[in-house]
């Protein structure tokens, strides 16, 4: 078990031709992923990467059956190809693309939204599911197989954490990296119940950064129905008021957002809260 | 990206949003012509900065004559402006912006930002106009009226009876202009790809006209390559040089006020990287993201940037490598040191992918001011001793 995907999951690539498309789907190919096709504009007929190419995504969901599509289009594309994807019946779009406007993320999201599609992301490094399906840019090989499950609006501390905890002998069920976007696809919120139902994860590591306040709608979800343990970090602690810190959405904007009152909404919450993030790996296997 | 008062009033003035008649100048000369020009008896002389409290830094002047004018510009070109928004530093005032009085019953607020938690814009407004609005949010919450506008629907007659009905306007012909105001501003909000516009104060006049008295702007930095227009009411000079700089190279860089300078991939591992220094009794000089291409030209460029600030005492490179593989971010550190003169110790933090392989080739490079850390706590504490002089 875990959350989202697994080995069955069938999978096309938006953008599949494309030089980042390629090398991706290739990696994830590599690592068992079921991709079963890819999208590009006027190159259906095709073949790439040993996968059939189509057109648009309705031809690729008939023709495969694929239920989770990975995004790779330029940034300006984005809010087309997400919204192609839920009118073809797509079940999970997962958008790796950086840069991509705010208006149109608010467009596709609600689009998606009616159409019952869930997004991951944008800007984000995917979702994997250790050892069966990997739908994004991550290193594979750090995700051991086992029942901790991972949400990260970043990349590479989704990479730290993981590793920590695999280094302390656990392993990960399922690590989903949501994006760090002042609008994105599933949070928090929406990701703690889907591993707290999951029998094969024991306990959750969240970690969250500067700006918004997903992090403290999920203190409140915590608080009322998860009973796995929870470990968190919040990136940002020393970052000044009113500067993008890398991440779109990571701005403490008018004293609201900051690193503090997450802390310590989470702590209220009956979070394990740590102050860095070298501790997440320990500190998991103190609540396991 | 921000834009100058002057600049936010031209966008307004081409959606029709009302405001007073003016012109920038660069000079105090010119500033004397465009007041002639603009007629009148009264003007109001405003220093042009990307920074908010300009009137209380003295960066605001009402002039009573065509001399007053040339005198304020005079005084206000060319001085550093210090508001609470510009940080202690201040900023340079390089143009000013001569605009006609007004005559003002009211100051009233009016704003439009991206309300994160329901994903779509709101329109928020106050009475309490001129006021610092997170004040007035703090102190008095009810002051404050958020109309939400879901772009699906557009800007809607209701969203405008709950605005005026919450302003307390009562009089038909003021709510019918306050509605026009706000359903202009909500449209040019959307079709600019803003992230903010602030109108504080927007004023009443004594005939009940409302006027933006004052324009602030921010923009979507992600939807610039279809503004054209907008990009090109950029004003470097308002950026931070080094941060310009590095955004050229692909890096994202802000600088801080501490004394180990930091290198790091991905953005949340590098503020992640400055909590951990701080954590440990260090302090982190700068915020600095390589992205997913650290190679020996990024990193000899950071080298570059980092060492520009001379409070650095040492440095820490904090890279975990994914699909990059950690051999070729080591090989590119050493081709980095070679240069860019690194004067302090680097403490360097190679984990992922081929790892093992990183530390070997770091280990037989044998540079006596690289020092080579096991982990992240491993590589923030010898940062925090080297900085110490330990």
């Amino acid at each position: 078990m875990s959350i989202l995907v697994n080995k069955d999951t069938k999978v096309i690539v938006q953008g599949f031709t494309g030089k980042e498309g390629s090398f991706h789907a290739e990696q994830c190919l590599a690592y068992g992923t079921k991709i079963v096709g890819g999208v590009t504009p006027n190159k259906g007929g095709q073949e790439h990467l040993g996968k059939p190419v189509f057109n648009t995504v309705s031809e690729a969901v008939k023709a495969t059956g694929a239920t989770v599509s990975m995004i790779f289009v330029p940034p300006a594309f984005v809010a087309d190809a997400v919204m192609e994807a839920a009118d073809a019946g797509i079940e999970l779009a997962v958008v790796i693309t950086e840069g991509a406007p705010v208006r149109d993320m608010q467009a596709a999201k609600a689009y998606a939204t009616k159409h019952n599609m869930k997004t991951i992301g944008p800007n984000c490094p995917g979702i994997i599911t250790a050892e069966e399906c990997k739908i994004g840019i991550m290193p594979g090989m750090i995700f051991k197989k086992g029942h901790v499950g991972l949400i990260s609006k970043s990349g590479t501390l989704t990479y730290e954490g993981a590793n920590q905890v695999c280094r302390e002998g656990f392993g990960i069920s399922t690590a989903v990296g949501i994006g760090g976007d002042p609008i994105i696809g599933l949070s928090y919120k929406q990701l703690l119940p889907m591993f707290e139902a999951d029998p094969e994860t024991h306990a959750i590591v969240m970690i969250g950064e500067i700006g918004g306040d997903l992090e403290i709608q999920a203190a409140k979800f915590i608080k009322e129905h998860i009973t796995k343990p929870v470990v968190a970090f919040i990136a940002g602690q020393t970052a000044p008021k009113g500067k993008r810190m890398g991440h779109a959405g990571a701005i403490v904007s008018g004293g609201a957002g900051t690193a503090k009152e997450k802390m310590d909404a989470l702590e209220a919450a009956g979070v394990k809260v740590v102050v860095s993030p070298a501790e997440i790996g320990k500190a998991i296997a103190e609540v396991l | 990206m921000n834009i100058h008062e002057y600049q936010a009033k031209q966008i307004f003035a081409k959606y029709g949003v009302p405001t007073p008649r003016g012109i920038v100048a660069n000079t105090a000369d010119q500033a004397v012509r465009n007041a002639a020009e603009l007629g009148g008896k009264i003007w109001v002389v405003k220093a042009q900065i990307h920074a908010g409290g300009r009137g209380l830094g003295g960066g605001v002047k009402l002039a009573r004559s065509l001399d007053e004018v040339g005198e304020f510009a005079s005084q206000i070109l060319g001085m550093t402006l210090v508001t609470h928004q510009t940080g202690p530093e201040g900023k340079l005032v390089q143009k000013v912006y001569i605009e006609e009085g007004a005559d003002i019953k009211d100051e009233l607020y009016l704003g439009v930002v991206l309300d994160r938690a329901k994903e779509m814009p709101v329109i928020m407004a106050s009475t309490q106009g001129g006021m610092e609005i997170e004040n007035v949010a703090h102190d008095n919450p009810e002051k404050i009226i958020k109309v939400a506008v879901d772009p699906a629907i557009g800007f809607q007659g209701f969203h405008g009876r709950e605005l005026v009905f919450g302003l307390g306007i009562t009089d038909p012909a003021e709510q019918k202009k306050f509605i026009s105001f706000a359903s202009k501003l909500y449209k040019l909000y959307m079709e600019n790809d803003a992230e903010m516009i602030e109108i504080n104060p927007l004023i009443k006049t004594g005939a009940g006209d409302f006027l933006a008295l004052d324009g602030k702007m921010g923009f979507d930095d992600s939807a610039l390559g279809r503004h054209p227009d907008i990009e090109d009411m950029r004003d470097i000079s308002e950026e931070d040089a080094d941060e310009r700089e590095a955004s050229r190279y692909g890096l994202s860089y802000i600088s801080l006020d501490g004394e180990i300078g930091c290198m790091v991939n991905g953005a949340g591992l590098a503020m992640g990287t400055m909590d951990t220094i701080n954590y440990m009794g260090g302090t982190p000089a700068n915020f600095l993201d390589v992205g997913g291409k650290a190679n020996a030209e990024t990193v000899a460029k950071g080298f570059e940037i980092i060492l520009k600030n001379p409070k650095v005492k040492a440095i820490f490179v904090n890279i975990f490598g994914g699909i990059v593989r950690c051999d070729r971010i080591a090989n590119g550190i050493l081709e980095a040191t070679k240069m860019v003169n690194v004067h302090v110790p680097v403490i360097v933090r190679l984990d992922g992918t081929n790892a093992p392989e990183a530390a070997e080739i770091l280990k037989n490079a044998n540079i006596p001011n690289v020092i080579a850390a096991t982990d992240l706590a491993d590589g923030a504490a010898k940062a925090v001793a080297a900085a110490k002089g330990e």
